[in-house]
């Protein structure tokens, strides 16, 4: 099939690692480690205090407009709320639940008659249940719901999975198919769209057959089959692939919601289920048995690991997230949030080269897929040259990657770019 | 588990193309050329190529120590410029010649402004120029194709015939048949004359994704259009033809004007690169002293690679022509 939006490259897949079955679910931690933001936007506050006894489903932690509210994994007592590191390095107020093994739930409160309720009560009911973007960024998923509605012609759902290792999306899509597609036919009504369209690459042909039969004749779900190729599943990218049509800089882009997110909104509206449990990949040739697992939010990546036979000794790097767009972690003492898809454990280190010199090869301009020149981008990031990086659309690069992928001078061209935005930023331009 | 792990930034894996593949999948690609040389002018062909491609690897190596820098021997690009500069000399170059301009190749051309990746100038052709303006028999005088002494490192007694583009120069179609042509059974140095194994090596290069067809195809294009309106002689398709399978046109299309360094990155900018030099080689063909203007057209539009880049730039994402998003 021939590919559906500019650049792009095809690295190893290497999901046949972990694909397969259903997720084994790891055991219950002693503690859950429950940061106050997991999410892109502010923090929240916590409900509890240290002594509090709660019930696993409870809320403890919410803020304002621009938070989603964070939930007890566990059932238990609060033994400390304390800044602790989590994937990605940052340090984040967190709540410490000890478990009492009980699994004690909260009520919860279902709608399995959610089509008498507005996109405003929905979102509402989304939020309360502390649902965010699945697929890397963790947006409040009620923000997307209330800007969207009534504006949006299709639902595009996200089930590209472009990744290299990971199969969680694909896992969910296989054992909770009428989740997913319950979440696809509820955000098609509720925003008042013609159709949902779940997009997903070729390279996950059951989930592609358990999807398809799960529609019935004229359902208003629609499954879009396109060719493997990353980063199919950014934003933009994904919306050129399906509707052929580029986004402008600066504009909306739509209703895109991740498959995940999908099926966590149809539970959290239908059975009333905050976000507790997720479905975790955790792959690479550093750990002893690679598979899904269904990890409660708050479990230490040290106990998710364990849970699948353990860490090689000659493990370099463990990422949480994938290879291409991952984030590097130092310690297992990091707790799983809601974001995280992946634990990712490699022996080989990333090839950094000690003196690394452009030859002008033109590979990194090929596989842009946001059309930039990654070699004068570079230059001017240097040079600290903020005039020519605005010249040159620094601020549309996504830090995909496929630059440094490729730069056969093993330029640091991704992660000299994440610095010059932020230069950018602190220089108020 | 307190194991601490290496944190770096992402992307986490790269694909395995390093620099030095990808000179050596240039060498791969002149392979056959190299071959048809030594067939068609004998062994010294072979010893010029090892010597060049030897003096470079060494001029390079004694620049990074004298210089202070990391040797950078390694990525192969010294090797290429000696290959190729031996490429572009007839059989009958004295070894003294090719070693002083591999030497002004490495040192001034590429060296002196930074190294790899830095020149504004193809080193190969700034030596092949160098050598062109002090020691210009070296170069233009080719041999028949008979073999001569490859052990002689002076001056070298051979019986000098005219090359096609000489016969061209002044007006007149080459006595060479066009399939001699595409097998270089004629004059001329020893790397351009057989274009069949150019356009093999061009094929390797395209399948190994070193190049792009954009800059080669341009240049050929606009050579062979130009030349058919240029034309001498009455028949002007013969004309074309000879002047797209002579001289060093195809060499440098497929080799020279690729080079990474000193050509554009960008597409668009690739084939007005690619145009310029297709019509300034036709311009100083026609209009010029020497019988050959590829050197000095590539190294001309050597000089606009980086302003033709920044004239030309990719279409930022979501904005077509006439500025507003689609």
């Amino acid at each position: 099939m021939k590919q559906l939006f500019g650049g792009g490259i095809h690295p190893d897949g290497h999901k046949e690692m972990s694909r397969g079955g259903a997720p084994v679910p790891v055991p219950a931690p002693e503690t859950v480690c429950i940061p106050l933001r997991q999410h892109i936007g502010s923090a929240c506050e916590p409900l509890v205090k240290v002594g509090d006894a709660v019930l696993m489903g409870q809320k403890i932690g919410d803020g304002d407009a621009r938070s989603s509210p964070v939930h007890a994994t566990v059932s238990g007592t609060v033994t400390a709320i304390e800044e602790r590191e989590i994937p990605g390095g940052e340090r984040v107020k967190c709540v410490i639940i000890k478990n009492d093994g009980k699994d004690t739930p909260a009520p919860m409160a279902g709608h399995p008659d959610w089509q008498s309720l507005s996109a405003k009560e929905v979102a509402e009911l989304v939020r309360e249940c502390g649902i965010v973007g699945m697929g890397g960024a963790a947006f409040p998923t009620n923000s997307k719901i209330a800007s969207t509605a009534g504006k949006t012609a299709d639902v595009l759902i996200n089930a590209c999975e472009c990744e290299p290792y990971i199969t969680s999306d694909d896992t969910e899509m296989c054992c909770f198919t009428e989740d997913v597609i319950g979440g696809a036919r509820m955000l098609c009504k509720l925003l008042g769209a013609k159709s949902s369209i779940i997009a997903i690459e070729d390279n996950k042909p059951e989930a592609i057959e358990a999807l398809r039969a799960a529609l019935t004749e004229d359902d208003c779900v629609e499954v879009r089959v396109l060719p493997t190729r990353y980063p199919q599943g950014a934003k933009k990218q994904l919306i050129l692939a399906v509707t052929g049509k580029e986004v402008a800089p600066g504009a909306r882009s739509g209703a895109l919601f991740n498959v995940t997110t999908t099926a966590n909104v149809y539970r959290a509206v239908t059975k009333g289920q905050p976000l507790l449990e997720k479905i975790v990949t955790v792959t690479g040739d550093g750990v002893n048995e690679p598979k899904n697992m269904l990890v409660r939010i708050g479990t230490s990546f040290a106990d998710v690991i364990k849970a699948a036979g353990g860490i090689r000794e000659e493990t370099k790097q463990v990422i949480a997230g994938g290879p291409m767009m991952g984030k590097g972690v130092d310690t297992l003492d990091v707790p799983v949030v809601k974001g995280t898809n992946a634990i990712l454990c490699l022996t080989a280190e990333c090839d950094a080269a000690a003196d690394p010199v452009c030859i002008r090869c033109g590979k990194c301009v090929d596989v842009c897929p946001m059309y930039l020149q990654p070699l004068y981008l570079y230059r001017y990031a240097l040079a600290g040259d903020k005039a020519m990086l605005d010249e040159y659309y620094l601020n549309d690069c996504m830090e995909c990657g496929c630059c440094s992928f490729v730069c056969p001078g093993k330029l640091p061209l991704t992660a000299t770019f994440v610095e010059a935005k932020h230069m950018l930023k602190k220089g108020g331009k | 588990m307190s194991v601490n792990f290496t944190v770096t930034a992402a992307p986490h894996i790269r694909n395995n193309e390093t620099t030095r593949k990808i000179m050596a999948d240039v060498l791969i690609a002149l392979v056959p050329a190299l071959i048809a040389a030594i067939i068609l002018f004998g062994l010294r062909s072979l010893v010029l190529v090892v010597i060049s491609a030897a003096a470079c690897v060494v001029f390079e190596a004694l620049f990074c120590l004298v210089t202070g820098r990391k040797p950078a021997v390694g990525d192969l690009s010294a090797v290429v410029t000696g290959v190729l500069l031996a490429m572009c000399v007839p059989d009958s170059c004295p070894y003294w010649a090719l070693i002083a301009g591999d030497a002004f190749a490495i040192i001034v051309v590429k060296g002196l402004v930074g190294g790899l990746g830095q020149n504004v100038f193809n080193p190969a052709l700034g030596g092949r120029a160098f050598m062109m303006l002090f020691w210009p028999a070296t170069i233009t005088r080719a041999g028949a194709t008979e073999a001569i002494d490859a052990f002689a490192f002076g001056n070298v007694d051979f019986v000098a015939s005219a090359t096609p583009m000489q016969t061209m120069n002044l007006g007149n179609l080459p006595d060479v048949s066009l399939v001699d042509m595409l097998l270089g059974k004629h004059g001329g140095t020893i790397g351009e004359v057989c274009i069949l194994a150019l356009l093999i090596g061009f094929a390797w290069l395209l399948y190994r994704r070193v190049i792009s067809w954009r800059i080669p195809v341009a240049y050929m294009g606009t050579l062979a259009v130009l030349s058919l309106i240029f034309c001498e002689g009455d028949n002007a398709l013969l004309w074309m033809a000879y002047s797209v399978l002579g001289g060093g046109a195809m060499l440098g299309a497929i080799f020279m004007a690729t080079d990474y360094a000193t050509s554009p990155a960008l597409p668009k900018a690739q084939i007005v690169y690619g145009i310029g030099c297709g019509a300034l080689t036709v311009l100083f063909r026609t209009f010029g002293n020497f019988p050959e203007g590829v050197t000095y057209a590539i190294l001309l539009m050597n000089a606009c690679a980086w302003a033709l880049d920044k004239a030309l730039p990719v279409r930022r994402f979501g904005v077509m022509k006439g500025g507003a998003g689609k």
